[in-house]
């Protein structure tokens, strides 16, 4: 039987006292690599295109679908390598529940938590996107929502993915198999026309692409394509890797 | 209310038996004590009580209440100390206290006010702001017990408390934990140690291959199984025939090893000088210990 009780705020409050200690280390973490593609790419390769791409310069087309991929990478991190190191190297999972907080409370509490960090990474980069005048819509606004659903959604697939692994390298598979190429297929660096009609379709099932299309739509003030298919794909899955991952790792820890 | 009754509790993985149908109940205000080889499955049973291993048979109740119905009730209520040390090596002594203060939703002025007294209970005040990974082995096991403590547990669940100790942390915890006795906390303990099982535990109970073989106050079991006294003779000069033999007057259980023999008696002074007549030489006369009831009754091969 699965249950989830508010006690999950703990561990979440747990990992942020945590996190304090560690802020700036965290901070260029997480930043790093998408500035890194920001630039590098945005700026680097765009200045070879002479077409706009979708109406729009090439750093414009990609600054929008860096902001979730960040997002992305940061839940990702967080419930796969620092949860299995919490949950086996350093027992810190054995440790809390043998309190009255059981083992739902803290998954739930790492996977929020997993989409917190997401929500600070996509902001972070978002204001470095507004800073190089690449928004232009007040719908940015809702950003934050939409990188806490995309934070949740991956967080909760990288847990289900710790709560399997027998060890760290169990991950690479977990990066190279399923995150990398979706982060190369979700339509943040091409739009997905570019792509024959099989690759197309599988992005399509992609929730990072729904993210990206909603994300552009967003920081351009435009009207997305599909909108309730987009907000669909997002949260559906989510809910269902979320428990998932609860019960996996609970049949994982209590036996 | 009982701390904990157990009947026919029984734990079974895919293809062992790790506990095998075991019944005990601890006393209120009791310490009690599992010991037993490795493997034994003392610290399986320690698991179903803090509701960190669900039975597979059998009724459990600790604190009067089930922990497969009720695991956060009895959580509530337990001081936990597994074998291995869990602090959180992200978080300094003092936060370790106050963080898990607050899985147990004890407001924060109040976890900080019992956390400065734990600290001084287990003599750790000068390490408050410390990280864990400064800590010596002793230190780190003081402060794991201090987190046992953070919620005025109504039971106490030590799983081997000295273990990998030098001697003198060995007896600061052994003092600790009977001043805790002395304020009539419950304990459960379970230890490799017999000296420390002697020295704190008002029952034992003696484990193997998943059953309990005895339980019984320390001194009473010495007395059952072995008597008062032993008799340790090296089989260096002589064999177990002859010793049997020169032994056949006296009223001695004896047990040989390839290098020892070992006699229970009542008294063994009349055996000790006849042997010494007899031109013994490596030869002891000491009190019997809860180690040879626990040798006898588990055997002296060595578990895997």
């Amino acid at each position: 039987m699965i249950k989830v009780s508010q006690r999950w705020i703990k561990v979440w409050y747990r990992n942020y006292i945590s996190f304090l200690k560690f802020f700036y280390v965290n901070l260029v973490g997480n930043l790093g690599d998408p500035i890194l593609y920001l630039v590098a790419m945005g700026f680097g390769l765009g200045a070879f295109l002479g077409n706009k791409i979708e109406g729009m310069s090439y750093v414009q087309f990609l600054a929008p679908g860096i902001i979730v991929s960040s997002a992305m990478f940061a839940a990702v991190y967080e419930c796969t390598f620092e949860s299995f190191l919490k949950m086996i190297h350093l027992r810190t999972y054995d440790a809390i529940i043998v309190t009255p907080v059981n083992i739902e409370d803290v998954v739930a509490g790492d996977v929020v938590w997993g989409a917190t960090k997401a929500m600070l990474s996509g902001l972070m980069m978002f204001i470095v996107v507004a800073a190089f005048g690449l928004v232009h819509s007040w719908w940015s606004l809702l950003i934050p929502v939409l990188i806490f659903l995309v934070g949740f959604h991956f967080a909760s697939f990288a847990m289900l993915i710790t709560a399997m692994a027998p060890n760290f390298d169990y991950f690479s598979y977990f990066l190279e198999l399923v995150i990398t190429p979706m982060f190369f297929f979700c339509g943040i660096f091409f739009p997905l026309s570019q792509f024959p009609g099989w690759v197309q379709g599988l992005s399509g099932v992609f929730p990072l692409t729904h993210a990206v299309e909603l994300s552009r739509a967003l920081v351009m003030g435009t009207v997305p394509a599909r909108p309730v298919t987009n907000i669909l794909f997002l949260i559906i899955p989510s809910i269902g890797l979320f428990y998932w991952a609860v019960w996996r790792m609970k049949k994982r820890m209590i036996k | 209310m009982l701390p904990v009754t157990a009947k026919n509790l029984t734990k079974k993985y895919k293809d062992t038996v790790a506990v095998n149908g075991i019944d005990f109940a601890v006393q209120e205000k009791e310490c009690f004590g599992f010991i037993g080889p490795n493997g034994a499955g003392k610290t399986t049973t320690m698991k179903m009580i803090y509701c960190f291993v669900p039975r597979t048979g059998g009724e459990l109740l600790v604190l009067d209440k089930d922990p497969s119905i009720h695991p956060e009730m009895v959580k509530a209520d337990l001081g936990v100390v597994p074998q291995d040390n869990n602090l959180d090596e992200d978080l300094n002594v003092f936060t370790n206290l106050t963080m898990y203060a607050n899985y147990f939703n004890i407001p924060h002025g109040i976890a900080r006010v019992k956390a400065k007294e734990l600290l001084a209970f287990v003599q750790l005040t000068e390490k408050e702001k410390v990280k864990i990974t400064e800590l010596s082995s002793g230190m780190k096991r003081r402060l794991m017990i201090a987190r046992g403590l953070i919620n005025d547990p109504k039971l106490l669940i030590l799983d081997e408390p000295t273990v990998g100790l030098d001697p003198q942390a060995r007896h600061l915890i052994w003092d600790r934990l009977r001043e805790l006795k002395s304020q009539n906390v419950s304990m459960i303990i379970t230890t490799h140690y017999m000296d420390e099982a002697t020295e704190l535990c008002d029952r034992v109970a003696v484990m193997d291959k998943g059953k309990i073989m005895v339980v019984g106050k320390p001194k009473d079991l010495i007395r059952e199984h072995i008597g008062e006294e032993v008799v340790e003779v090296m089989l260096l000069d002589t064999t177990a025939d002859k010793l049997k033999k020169d032994a056949a007057g006296f009223l001695v259980t004896l047990e040989e090893t390839s290098q020892k023999c070992y006699l229970y008696c009542q008294d063994c002074r009349p055996l000790l000088s006849h042997l010494t007549d007899k031109g013994y030489k490596h030869i002891l006369r000491r009190p019997a210990t809860l180690e040879d009831v626990f040798l006898k009754l588990t055997g002296r091969d060595l578990v895997d």
